[in-house]
């Protein structure tokens, strides 16, 4: 019996990941010829280490970094030395608030918009020229203004997520079928009634869409601007593993942001589906 | 003379040109009226304005020029008192269809509990035939079920008017007469005055008192009102066994086929008044006869 495509996949998807890591562990081999000729004192100099922890580390070594990791997350020795849970939940504070706040600015606004010609016209000079720029550019200014390295790295996540979310509600809303809006309008219900019962439904599909375009962008900015500002949040995590040339710090950091993203994206996910509708 | 119930004075619709050409006209000097609990269908070719008409009387849309009168009281935007069913049902696909009917009721009567817009809604989805669907989505639904929940929609608010656009233009033609004899039903156990635009010459005769005959667009006018000679209640099985179905028939498709097209080039009786548009009833063994202008 032949097998169903997700099964199909499932076993392509671990030929994958296994060949990835036989690679990986290939590569990552101590070099046998390096290790005879290397300097004993050098080597006594890097802390009496061997050869390959200065190189990329095996995925054995980084395997044993995320066991190590996550069974503590939480732990807290002072600022340069967070578990990774800790620092997550730093990087995921500072997120949400930022995101939210674009939520709660970007959500009317792109309303307003939608529903205004005039205000599509007048305002879309200034989120055409605000749009391409980089988030992390703000961040001397927010600095300077604000100065709080924290408040500075949400208004970094707030200022790059809510162009999206502003974008989509402006199109949802505007988009909005003519005929529901003529039933509003027959049954003479009100402007607020109208906005929270049928524009509101009709568009939520597209404001999810640029939520989970912003939530996307969030996640990836907010490393960067905590790589810059440092002090806490995975970006730091990173960063100061790279300082302490602990690479497989870094790999197994790489690995937790990426899982993060997704489950951050999977959950957006699960609530667009909740808000769509079959026409 | 007392005012008929809903009265159109002098209507007229200018689209503008296109890059400030000079507007087109589609239709001017619309006079016609009816009374309470009569059933009207317009008839004419697309592009005649009948959508514009219908939604000028629905207050979704302005007249450049001319007044409609509802009750005496003149016809400025939107009411409840006006009940529409849209040409593509218009639900909204993320309610249920009780939902649906229920946006409306408490619409009409927000003070209402929600035991009563609950009956209400029943009530009138039950009239035609969907109260096993109560909790479907619209998607759920056939072309025919969704056309009959924007009938509900419109039913339950219990407007003095309603509005109908090409409700039945989407459906199939055995679907459309099971929702025809329904509309039928419904009408004359309501009371219902209804205003409905159609291409179907049957589905006029069926359902109308009195329909209303529009010559090609633009400039179009209304070349005449055809009274129906046929009594109520009209059966669908039937119908066409009457004498008088096919003069009157005839006389629509006639007027469809060749008459509005030569009314459109000028060919209209000398006598022909645009307050007055002659008053025609078509009967078996016998030419149509100019009845007394009303």
């Amino acid at each position: 019996m032949p097998l169903s495509l997700n099964v199909r996949a499932v076993i392509v998807s671990l030929i994958f990941l296994v060949a990835f890591i036989g690679l990986w562990h290939l590569g990552t081999l101590p070099d046998e010829a390096k290790k005879a000729y290397a300097d004993p004192a050098y080597a006594a100099l890097m802390g009496g280490a061997t050869p390959a922890k200065s190189g990329i580390p095996s995925p054995g070594m980084v395997w044993h970094t995320a066991v190590t990791n996550l069974s503590n997350p939480f732990y807290n020795n002072g600022p340069n030395d967070k578990g990774v849970g800790l620092q997550l939940g730093y990087s995921l504070g500072r997120v949400l608030i930022g995101f939210f706040l674009a939520i709660l600015i970007g959500v009317p606004l792109g309303f307003v918009i939608g529903m205004s010609p005039l205000m599509r016209k007048a305002l879309n000079p200034y989120i055409q020229i605000m749009k391409p720029i980089s988030p992390l550019a703000w961040m001397p200014l927010a600095l300077y203004t604000i100065k709080d390295a924290s408040f500075s790295s949400i208004f970094v996540i707030f200022i790059s997520s809510i162009w999206p979310i502003l974008i989509n509600t402006a199109h949802g809303v505007s988009s909005v079928r003519q005929d529901w809006l003529n039933v509003a309008r027959t049954l003479e219900v009100n402007p607020i009634r109208t906005a929270f019962r049928v524009i509101l439904p009709a568009a939520a599909p597209t404001i999810l869409t640029g939520m989970r375009i912003s939530m996307g962008i969030a996640w990836l900015v907010i490393v960067a601007a905590e790589m810059l500002v440092g002090g806490t949040g995975i970006g730091y995590y990173v960063w100061n593993a790279w300082n302490n040339l602990d690479l497989s710090n870094v790999i197994f950091a790489i690995f937790v942001i990426g899982a993060v993203g997704m489950l951050l994206d999977m959950i957006l996910g699960v609530v667009a589906k909740l808000v769509t509708y079959q026409e | 003379m007392s005012q008929p119930f809903l009265k159109v004075e002098g209507l007229k619709k200018v689209f503008p040109g296109v890059e400030g050409g000079a507007g087109v006209t589609v239709f001017e000097d619309i006079h016609f009226g009816f009374e309470k609990g009569e059933f009207v269908c317009i008839i004419g070719h697309s592009g005649c304005g009948k959508s514009t008409i219908l939604n000028v009387l629905a207050g979704l849309d302005s007249a450049s020029a001319g007044n409609v009168f509802m009750n005496g009281r003149e016809v400025s935007g939107p009411s409840l008192d006006r009940g529409v069913v849209f040409q593509s049902h218009a639900l909204m696909p993320w309610l249920t269809v009780n939902q649906n009917v229920a946006f409306a009721v408490t619409s009409r009567w927000p003070e209402w509990s929600r035991e009563r817009v609950h009956a209400q809604c029943s009530k009138y989805l039950e009239l035609v035939g969907l109260g096993h669907a109560l909790n479907k989505k619209p998607h759920q639904l056939s072309g025919g079920m969704k056309q009959r929940v924007g009938i509900a929609r419109a039913f339950a608010i219990e407007p003095k008017m309603l509005l109908m656009d090409e409700p039945f233009g989407a459906l199939d033609a055995l679907t459309r007469g099971v929702i025809q004899d329904e509309l039928v039903r419904i009408c004359s156990a309501t009371q219902q005055t209804v205003f409905m635009i159609t291409h179907d010459v049957d589905e006029a005769i069926l359902l109308a008192d009195k329909i209303v005959l529009m010559s090609n667009g633009p400039q179009a006018k209304i070349a005449e009102i055809v009274e129906n000679p046929l009594a109520r209640p009209r059966m669908r099985a039937i119908i066409h066994h009457e004498p008088d179905f096919y003069p009157l028939r005839n006389h629509l498709v006639d007027f469809l086929v060749t008459r509005s097209k030569r009314i459109a080039e000028g060919h209209l009786p000398d006598d022909y008044d645009p307050m007055h548009p002659p008053l025609v009833r078509p009967v078996a063994a016998d030419e149509p006869r100019v009845a007394a202008v009303g």
